[in-house]
């Protein structure tokens, strides 16, 4: 790929503006926080966010998902942690969310609005 | 410890971010001798005592989290930069910010693998918060800065995922083959 500049940058984000129907997403917006603690970090959770961000494009769902880094979420024996706050669903923290598991997450809980069972760790304990 | 070199600079930048500063410059030199990283903020900094205690990994100032007893961010660090044959140093002044400079020796069998460097400058340029970044990289494709602010700009947001996706595209583009 040739080195993209500023301005191509900015380009191009106008033509995917126009290429895409924006929908109305206020106040429906899907939010996927990764947990980026030393002890996320140590688990892989950098490879687990860029995942996330290829993974919700991959499903056509870029601009209805917010995707952000937090800090330790007092789970750090399931590292990588994700937690995903979705309107109508109930907010889950799934734990063990390598960049492998994060195509199924995003297929599941996103796309199909189900939970992925195997990987839930509810809301952390008091921190530790 | 962290899989790769990578991980070591996300953690300390994130430190960085934390101790509410207003700027965070990063700088990443890649040659044939070394891998040198300076992440540099003007965020709270550290009195001589506070900075030694940094290094411990059973000490934590407890901002974070109140009821944990260990913080590992530096300790990991250093212990991975000595094994490696490495150095570092840390520079920080209560109130005026705070300076870590590290290098792994390339020849080391010791030093961890760089890993994969768009994917780290996208959760840098992400980290949480209203500060600017500077980045200056300098690697085996050439040399190039980012800016924090100017790529929010550019993408609109470091939040939505279209957004992030742009950014990375963008990102990958820097490293590239051409």
């Amino acid at each position: 790929m040739a080195k993209m500049t500023l301005e191509q940058l900015r380009k191009l984000r106008e033509e995917k503006k126009q290429d895409m129907t924006r929908r109305e997403v206020e106040g429906k917006e899907i939010q996927v926080i990764v947990g980026m603690g030393t002890c996320g970090i140590a688990a892989g959770a950098k490879l687990t966010f860029d995942a996330v961000v290829d993974a919700v494009n991959a499903a056509g769902m870029g601009d209805q998902v917010i995707i952000r880094q937090t800090g330790c979420m007092g789970l750090c024996y399931v590292e990588p942690t994700v937690e995903v706050v979705a309107p109508g669903m109930p907010t889950v923290i799934y734990g063990k969310m390598t960049q492998d598991v994060v195509k199924e997450l995003v297929e599941k809980h996103l796309v199909q609005r189900k939970l992925l069972q195997n990987h839930i760790f509810d809301r952390p304990a008091a921190d530790v | 410890m962290h899989y790769c070199l990578g991980d070591y600079v996300l953690d300390i930048t994130q430190n960085a971010v934390e101790a509410r500063s207003g700027e965070v410059v990063v700088d990443l030199v890649e040659s044939t001798e070394s891998f040198r990283v300076c992440v540099g903020d003007n965020g709270r900094g550290m009195t001589a005592d506070e900075k030694a205690r940094a290094l411990d990994p059973f000490y934590t100032d407890g901002t974070k989290h109140a009821k944990r007893k260990v913080g590992l961010g530096l300790p990991f660090l250093v212990q991975a930069i000595e094994l490696a044959g490495g150095s570092w140093e840390i520079e920080s002044a209560k109130g005026t910010g705070t300076r870590v400079e590290f290098a792994f020796p390339a020849a080391s069998v010791d030093s961890p693998p760089t890993g994969d460097i768009p994917s780290l400058l996208l959760c840098l340029l992400c980290l949480p918060g209203d500060h600017e970044m500077i980045v200056r990289r300098k690697g085996p494709r050439g040399s190039y800065e980012l800016k924090r602010s100017e790529l929010s700009e550019a993408v609109g947001g470091l939040e939505r995922g279209s957004s992030l996706a742009l950014l990375k595209d963008y990102l990958v583009s820097l490293e590239g083959d051409d």
